[in-house]
């Protein structure tokens, strides 16, 4: 779950990391109004849970208060990230004696948490690895130890950087990598991050993405705004996972696994998926609901049922999509492959009550669904 | 490998609906399930299996081997915990949505003291005609027959598919290793083509892998060391970029974890990689002339 930069940086300053005196605008003079308390040159900054804002014209200056309303008035309602701009961010503007660059993330190759530092900032730590490998600080940690201040402070000696403030990186990133832990953050990064002109540290942007399987223990952060089609959204509601593609095959699959390979093939054999849609675990009770959601986008042609039981039972899941059919009464030509656990009852169950013959092999079934979305 | 060892079962949250549903079918499998685990039933037995409060009160009596975690994911970090250090040589974590920090807490305990660990979001293993720990359908035959090939799958119902399509053209398993959708995993690919290739058992081995992560690019780099010949199949070819398919680790992000890359890092390294998943049995038929 991405978290929105105003929340992530009450979350910094909670952690005990100094950000930007700022506030929260929904509208153009509210933000003059913030620009006047602050007396100071601003940051105009879009709020949505997606990054690359500055690239995609998310950020602006003003000096005034006058072009703080101006910019807020450019921004808002802007789209950005395929989110509508709500909010702004209006932040003081710091003065920066050096850009620099700290993040603590998730390791997946190692299983571990990594700390990242680099003694430039302010562009993609991708570009950073390129134009300046010897600057970057690339520590994998051990996540029942953590990370100490001596630890931190041996690590940065090789920046470079002048003791003092070296002094005080170390301690920043013991407190980020505290938070990372805290919050279950899948990447805690702050870039950039300032060295002021007094030798003071600011977090001038921090992205945060928490763990979507700790979200439910991590309470105190704000439930993410959702991006996504208006079927994407009914389907998330439903607590269904449904992800709207460009064809015209549906498809109704079970599995992340077989859902996506049942994608595949349909491409393989010269056919354009129209969605990703699983209905495996819980879901199966809800072929329904799915149903309408896949045969909901325009301009479906056909629709492909996959169903490969293991542990999830195919006539469970046939129970549910031939009740569905039965009650939509879709006018849409359908091609069934039917494997595995409850494999003879599910078949049964279509061939009685739809009076369709499910396909013995999953490729013809594929096929079949491709050749009725042509037109005739 | 796990054929190798006489498997002495421990199944943590056994007097659970699931825990209790899946330890008879593992028993009527044949799995040597020893004891069962849950805090505050001790004392009772599941389908003929004793319970106790704690890994340690049925470490004492049984010296189990083995674990398979039936717990919900908030409990899986203290189960996992408490059974790595009751002395356990391998964990089998089927739940889906255990926060990502619990895993990497226990699987750095597991790397010190050298236990092995499946999943989690995985549905376990089977060894055809010997034993079964986690959720797959053991007693279908038609899916699980004695064999050769070793099969390791990120999905269990791509799995389940690409085994009943092996079983239909005469191939059996030596294993079927589901190692699970999360970004984190314990056993990667490479251990378990590392495990195959240790296997006198195991002539080849097919991967299952999808989008997400760089675990197929690792694994292909082990693969010019191997003397049996590795079929691969990756699911996601079509799926967009930025958006989760299902498993949470299952997403690509620009050009990383798509599956172009790990099909040009398997075929590079002279894996036979499938389009479709029909084509598996179709290599493997090529390749062991059956």
């Amino acid at each position: 779950m991405f978290v929105e930069e105003h929340p992530a940086k009450r979350l910094l300053t909670e952690g005990g990391i100094p950000v930007p005196r700022g506030e929260l605008a929904g509208s153009p003079d509210k933000a003059a109004q913030i620009a006047e308390r602050l007396q100071a040159p601003v940051a105009i900054k879009a709020q949505v849970p997606a990054g690359r804002r500055g690239k995609a014209g998310g950020v602006r200056f003003a000096d005034r208060p006058a072009e703080a309303r101006e910019a807020t008035a450019q921004i808002l309602g802007a789209r950005l990230g395929g989110f509508v701009v709500e909010h702004v961010l209006v932040e003081e503007r710091v003065s920066i004696a050096r850009e620099l660059y700290a993040a603590v993330t998730n390791d997946a190759a190692r299983a571990c948490p990594l700390l990242l530092f680099a003694s430039e900032g302010g562009m993609d730590i991708e570009e950073i690895h390129a134009k300046f490998p010897d600057r970057i600080v690339m520590v994998p940690l051990d996540v029942r130890r953590g990370l100490e201040a001596p630890q931190a402070h041996t690590l940065l000696q090789r920046t470079l950087l002048p003791p003092p403030a070296q002094e005080a990186i170390g301690d920043l990133l013991v407190k980020l990598y505290r938070l990372y832990r805290k919050l279950d953050a899948e990447l805690l990064e702050i870039n950039p991050l300032a060295l002021t002109a007094a030798g003071g540290l600011v977090a001038l942007d921090c992205k945060l993405v928490i763990d979507d399987s700790a979200v439910r223990r991590q309470t105190q952060i704000p439930v993410a705004r959702l991006q996504g089609t208006s079927l994407e959204m009914r389907a998330r509601a439903e607590g269904l996972l449904y992800v709207e593609l460009e064809g015209n095959v549906a498809i109704l699959a079970n599995g992340a696994g077989l859902t996506m390979s049942t994608m595949d093939a349909v491409t393989f054999y010269g056919g354009r998926p129209a969605n990703f849609m699983e209905i495996g675990g819980d879901a199966y009770k809800k072929g329904e609901v799915a149903l309408s959601i896949v045969l909901g986008k325009p301009g479906v042609k056909s629709l492909l049922v996959n169903l490969c039981g293991a542990f999830a039972r195919t006539d469970v899941m046939a129970q549910g999509i031939v009740r569905g059919w039965q009650q939509l009464k879709p006018q849409i030509p359908v091609a069934f492959s039917i494997h595995g656990t409850g494999e003879e009852e599910a078949i049964r169950l279509v061939r009685e009550q739809l009076g369709i013959e499910p396909y013995e092999e999953m490729d013809d079934a594929v096929r079949a669904a491709i050749d009725m979305a042509r037109p005739a | 490998m796990p054929a190798d060892n006489a498997v002495r079962v421990l199944v943590q949250g056994i007097t659970g609906r699931e825990g209790s549903f899946w330890t008879e079918r593992m028993k009527q499998y044949g799995t040597p399930i020893v004891a069962g685990v849950t805090p505050g039933k001790g004392g009772r037995a599941v389908h003929g299996v004793p319970v106790y409060d704690s890994v340690e009160a049925a470490w004492n009596g049984h010296a189990p081997d083995t674990s398979v975690l039936f717990v919900p994911p908030p409990a899986v970090k203290q189960a996992a915990l408490d059974a790595i250090g009751c002395g356990l040589r391998r964990l089998v974590m089927l739940a889906e949505h255990v926060p990502v920090h619990d895993v990497m807490e226990v699987l750095a305990e597991a790397r010190e003291r050298g236990v092995e660990v499946i999943g989690p979001n995985c549905p376990g293993i089977v060894v055809p005609g010997r034993y079964s720990v986690g959720i797959m359908p053991a007693w279908a035959r038609n899916m699980f027959q004695p064999g050769t090939v070793g099969v390791v799958s990120r999905s269990g119902s791509l799995g389940a598919l690409v085994c009943l399509d092996m079983v239909r053209a005469g191939f059996g398993e030596s294993a079927f290793i589901g190692i699970g959708g999360d970004p984190i995993v314990g056993t990667t690919f490479r251990d378990a083509l590392q495990q195959f290739e240790a296997d006198p058992g195991t002539q080849a081995v097919v991967m299952l892998g999808e989008v997400g992560g760089t675990m197929e690019e690792d694994a292909a780099a082990f693969i010019p060391e191997m003397s049996k010949p590795v079929v691969a199949f990756i699911a996601g070819t079509s799926a967009p970029e930025g958006k989760r398919m299902g498993h949470a680790g299952a997403i690509v992000a620009g050009t990383r974890g798509s599956a172009r890359s790990k099909i040009d890092a398997l075929r590079a390294e002279g894996a036979h990689v499938a389009d479709v998943p029909s084509q598996v049995s179709v290599l493997l038929s090529r390749l062991l002339g059956e």
